[in-house]
Parts: structure tokens; sequence; C-alpha cells
């Protein structure tokens, strides 16, 4: 399946936007991704193995944290994934 | 260095005025240019500006945040386009153009830009860009980043550029 890589993560996948991964659920799927790109991990992932609390994962256009299996979701190959940090903030403190 | 033409600089800070006194909030969708040797410095040239949602209703004078979602379709339209996305903008209602604590907490796009323009009782002030640099959330940090505005020409393919001075 289709993976993509937000900007800012692009330096740990020797600048590509979009990666082919293949796996049977989303965990599988960032398994090999990780393994494929090591440099990914610390990124997405906390020490305790979650997904950082600002990261945003997109199956299609449903977000995992929302899916009834979330991670353990199972993928199609014709499935494509998309990795979005947060965006927020404002003014006074 | 921010390369914005100045047609999007001024619709950007425009947007900060429509929402005064909430927040705007928006994404730069463009090329980083990297540097070619340690001289020269990077520069995110900004192509299109793309209008988002605060989705902070709950305190959108102070606060804003872009839903993730709106961010995918964001994402999907920069690649359509050949683009990439390079920063994003929001304003300061009543306030300095200067990141704050929410601002950096809340920043994680590194190597990407963030403008950000004060609107002084309604009117845009002053528009400074910060680059958040480092590596990771324990060594990222804001820089100040010049912005270049470029002017266009009558004739195709010779258009002026000004840099802006930081405030």
């Amino acid at each position: 399946m289709k993976i993509h890589i937000p900007t800012p993560l692009r330096t740990y996948t020797g600048g590509l936007e979009t990666v082919r991964i293949s796996g049977a659920t989303v965990s599988a799927v960032f398994e090999h991704l990780t393994t494929t790109y090591p440099e990914l991990k610390q990124h997405l992932f906390t020490s305790e193995g979650k997904l950082r609390s600002f990261v945003n994962v997109y199956l299609n256009d449903d977000d995992i944290r929302y899916l009834a299996d979330k991670e353990a979701s199972p993928v199609k190959d014709s499935d494509e994934l998309t990795i979005i940090p947060s965006i927020a903030g404002g003014c006074c403190r | 260095m921010l390369r914005i033409h100045y047609a999007e600089y001024e619709a950007l800070r425009a947007h900060g005025e429509e929402t005064y006194p909430n927040e705007c909030c928006g994404v730069l969708l463009g090329k980083n240019i990297p540097g070619e040797s340690a001289g020269l410095q990077a520069i995110n040239h900004v192509r299109q500006i793309v209008r988002a949602g605060n989705t902070r209703t709950d305190s959108a004078h102070n606060r804003y945040n872009i839903a993730p979602q709106e961010l995918v379709r964001i994402q999907r339209q920069a690649r359509g386009l050949g683009l990439d996305i390079v920063g994003f903008y929001h304003s300061h209602p009543d306030h300095p153009a200067q990141w704050s604590a929410t601002d950096f907490a809340e920043a994680h796009w590194i190597g990407c830009s963030y403008v950000i323009t004060s609107v002084e009782k309604g009117k845009a002030a002053i528009t400074n860009s910060f680059l958040l640099t480092g590596t990771d959330e324990d060594t990222k940090k804001f820089e100040d980043q010049s912005i270049e505005i470029e002017i266009a020409s009558s004739a195709p393919g010779t258009g002026e550029s000004h840099e802006k001075g930081k405030a």
C-alpha cells in the first residue's frame, strides 16, 4: 500500500513523498515501514511504542484512532495511509 | 529564507484581518530549495497559500488548530500540484508577531516556516517568519527567518524581489 510521508519526515525516507509498504494491518505496515526506514521510528512512536500524540495517521479518509480496530485495522493493497503531524498554536503563553 | 509572491503575502495578511478578533490559519504550499553549500541558506519558496478553518471555536481569539482531516486534504491537493507543504501561517490578534510558548509546543514540522501576522485593531501590522529547525522534539527550535517578497513584473520571467527585514 502507499504511505504518504509529511515533509519533515522525508529526510528519513530518502526524500520520498510516497513509499510502498505491504502488510495485513496498520500495525504490520508500520512495522515494515520502520524496518525499511529505521530512523522514522523514534519520530512516530514513543519509547513505549505508542504513536506520538501529535502524529495523526489516516487510513484513506479515516483517523485510525477512531476506527473500531484502531492500529489492528486490516488494510488492502489499494488503501493509502497518510501520516500528518498536527498543526496548532496561538498567541499568549 | 521564505520566498513568497506579493499577492500571496498580502492574502495571508488579509485573512488575519477578516477573522479578527479571532486567529486565522492556513498552509503554505511550495518547494524547499536546499542551500547548495554550507554558506547558502535553504529557501522555502511558497507558490500557493491555502486557507484553513480554525477548529478552536472555544478560544479562537488566542488559539488555532487545523483539523487533521483538512491537512490530509491539503497535502493531497499539494501532491496533485507537484508541491509540498513548506509552512503554515496564523495571526495574533492584538499581540506581537512573535511565536508564543504554545506556538513552540505545538510546532512539529521541522524544516517548515511558521508565519505570524500581528493584527492590531483589525489591521494587519507586522508579519514575521520563523523556521523550525533541529532534528526532533528535544532539539527543535524556532529561528528568525527573512522573508523575500516577489513582485510581479509586466515582462514575464523578470520579476523583482524585495527582502523584508526582521521587525
